[in-house]
């Protein structure tokens, strides 16, 4: 309970040192911006990239205590709030560092500000506890998005992403804040553990069922709509193929990922496995939406890529998959110990963070040299830049799920964890959509190694911003998947932190 | 005064019609304006469930203030982009900014 600890001001900052340091990261960067002009720009860049990216090892230097809840209840810090920052502030920090030379990006200095603004929303929407604060973060996120996908003011293409991306997100915030507003109205509490006591307890709406079931279906349609699932993906192809690129890759991880963490904590905690209202168990309702969200998205998703002759479309209906499998893990929670299903999709998402990065900053540097998105003109990519294809390479094999690359874990431990809660179906159709993915990913691998391209002679430059992007994604996606034990033991930790103070009602 | 009901069935209707307007009109101006209707919907809700069901807690008031401040803010950046799609394209409907298929 909130009220029953004190108030330790040390702990409660480095319950959100990420968040202080971003804020703190952010007024620099708007002096830097302001001071040095033009031709510092790059320096600009740097300083964004690096800081975001030690602001990623704050959680190590102040790691979880036994108390998680802070500032009134209105912050969790555990675990997977620690897993989850590392993931959006490292995907922040390529993603600046990704923008350097990017024809959409580079000539204005306020793009950093902006990213560094939206990171500071994850960061703060994974540790969000109450519906205010979720509310807060996750427009924190979303406004610098909007911005964001429609930073190429001269282009046509940009504004058009930018507006479809702030109409059906705004309409998708309007939909899940008054599905607040009724959990709100049903329990007289915004802060989500106190909902679910008084939801159990049944203290204002008593036994009856509908009402808040139409709660529970307004949030995970705005839910829906945040992280791309069928049947609310409409937006995703046209605001990803617009926006400038280094945007679209952290629109596809960051909002993504912290949107995913925020929904398995408020799953989890507002409708627990004991809300049972007219003899029907709450979680088993969710849990079927979750997973008929989840082989929609993992279908259509998988079936729509197969005719994209657009890298940057391929990869938005991809990533519509992607979500679907990660929500396999999120119906994996139904077991009633969630610790499985919550560390499979948080390793999940943490390998689909830096494969979509890698692949997405290869795009920034292929489309700088040829001014194409197109996948034809990867042809003969090999011998214009080996090393560029190698680590495009590696973030494809990873996003099919092929050994040695983190996506084969990541897919393994998604599968495991649905089993493991008797959704044997559920996995079933996840892998053998993922053997429809298969194709079209190693058509982009067949293309860039296989065919012969009308460039060959003219070689690729990885400039230094780029190799560091590179190298470290790929290291990244390796190391998950040779030694995936560190992260998945690390996300279970974190699980099991979420699982003991459910029952000791700490949270 | 008026018992809690009638509060939210002000607020389902305005919610209603607000999303009939995203849903219906082709003008982005329009569309932001329904989308605005919604977030009044929720303010009401929020207003009345705190006023009937928990007074002597501060909680559904400070989540309304925060509603109009955020509403303000997704508002002012909306209208910036309306604007800027307005310069290139002289047409602030979505559909017919066709430049990306779909």
């Amino acid at each position: 309970m909130p009220t029953a600890t004190e108030f330790n001001f040390l702990e409660s900052i480095a319950s959100i040192a990420p968040v202080v340091g971003l804020t703190v990261m952010a007024v620099v960067i708007l002096l830097l911006d302001a001071y040095l002009g033009a031709q510092h720009r790059r320096g600009i860049a740097y300083v964004a990239s690096f800081g975001t990216a030690a602001v990623a090892f704050t959680p190590f230097i102040w790691p979880p205590v036994e108390q998680t809840v802070f500032w009134g209840g209105t912050i969790v810090y555990d675990g997977v709030t620690q897993i989850f920052q590392v993931m959006v502030c490292l995907a922040g920090a390529i993603a600046c560092l990704m923008a350097i030379d990017d024809r959409g990006t580079r000539n204005r200095g306020e793009y950093h500000l902006i990213v560094v603004i939206s990171t500071l929303g994850a960061c703060l929407l994974v540790a969000a506890n109450d519906l205010i604060m979720i509310f807060i973060a996750l427009e924190t996120v979303s406004i610098p998005l909007y911005i964001l996908a429609s930073f190429q003011r001269k282009s046509e293409r940009s504004a058009e992403s930018g507006l479809k991306y702030f109409l059906f997100g705004s309409f998708a915030s309007a939909i899940l804040l008054f599905g607040f507003s009724l959990l709100f109205g049903f329990s007289g509490q915004t802060n989500i553990a106190l909902i679910a006591e008084a939801l159990v307890r049944g203290d204002i709406v008593g036994d009856t069922l509908p009402p808040v079931v139409i709660a529970l279906t307004m949030v995970l349609v705005g839910f829906g709509f945040k992280v791309s699932v069928v049947p609310f993906h409409f937006w995703t192809p046209d605001v990803y193929e617009g926006a400038p690129t280094p945007v679209t890759a952290f629109v596809s991880v960051a909002s993504k990922a912290a949107s995913f963490a925020l929904l398995l904590r408020f799953l989890v905690v507002v409708f627990p496995q004991s809300l049972v209202l007219q003899g029907q168990e709450m979680q088993a309702i969710w849990v079927n939406l979750v997973a008929i969200a989840a082989v929609l998205s993992m279908i259509i998703g998988n079936v729509l890529a197969l005719r994209q002759s657009n890298l940057k479309r391929l990869l938005a209906y991809s990533s519509i998959a992607q979500a679907g499998y990660a929500l396999v893990g999120v119906a994996a929670l139904q077991s009633g110990d969630p610790t499985y299903g919550v560390s499979s999709t948080a390793f999940y998402l943490f390998m689909y963070t830096f494969s979509n990065l890698l692949i997405f900053a290869g795009i920034v540097l292929f489309t700088e040299a040829t001014g194409s998105e197109e996948i034809r003109d990867l042809a003969g990519l090999q011998r214009r830049s080996p090393m560029l294809a190698l680590a495009m390479t590696i973030s494809l094999l990873s996003l099919a799920g092929i050994p040695p690359a983190a996506g084969f874990f990541g897919k393994f431990f998604l599968f495991q964890a649905a089993v493991n809660s008797n959704l044997t179906g559920l996995a079933m159709i996840g892998v053998l959509t993922s053997i429809v993915a298969l194709y079209y990913y190693l058509i982009v691998v067949k293309v860039m190694w296989v065919d012969p391209g009308q460039d060959e002679d003219k070689p690729i430059a990885i400039g230094a911003p780029y190799g560091w992007a590179l190298a470290i994604s790929s290291v990244v996606v390796l190391f998950l998947g040779v030694i995936p034990s560190q992260i998945i033991d690390w996300a279970r930790a974190g699980a099991e932190a979420i699982q003991i103070a459910l029952r000791t009602g700490l949270l | 005064m008026p018992p809690l009901w009638m509060y939210l069935v002000v607020a389902a209707a305005l919610f209603s019609i607000g999303t009939f307007g995203v849903l219906a009109r082709r003008n982005g101006i329009a569309v932001l304006m329904s989308v605005e209707l919604m977030l009044n919907a929720v303010n009401i809700n929020l207003v009345a469930f705190w006023r009937f069901t928990a007074p002597m807690e501060v909680n559904g008031f400070a989540f309304a203030a925060f509603v109009f401040v955020i509403a303000a803010a997704e508002a002012a950046v909306g209208l910036a982009i309306i604007i800027s799609i307005y310069r290139t394209r002289r047409s602030v409907i979505p559909e017919e900014a066709d430049a990306l298929r779909g």
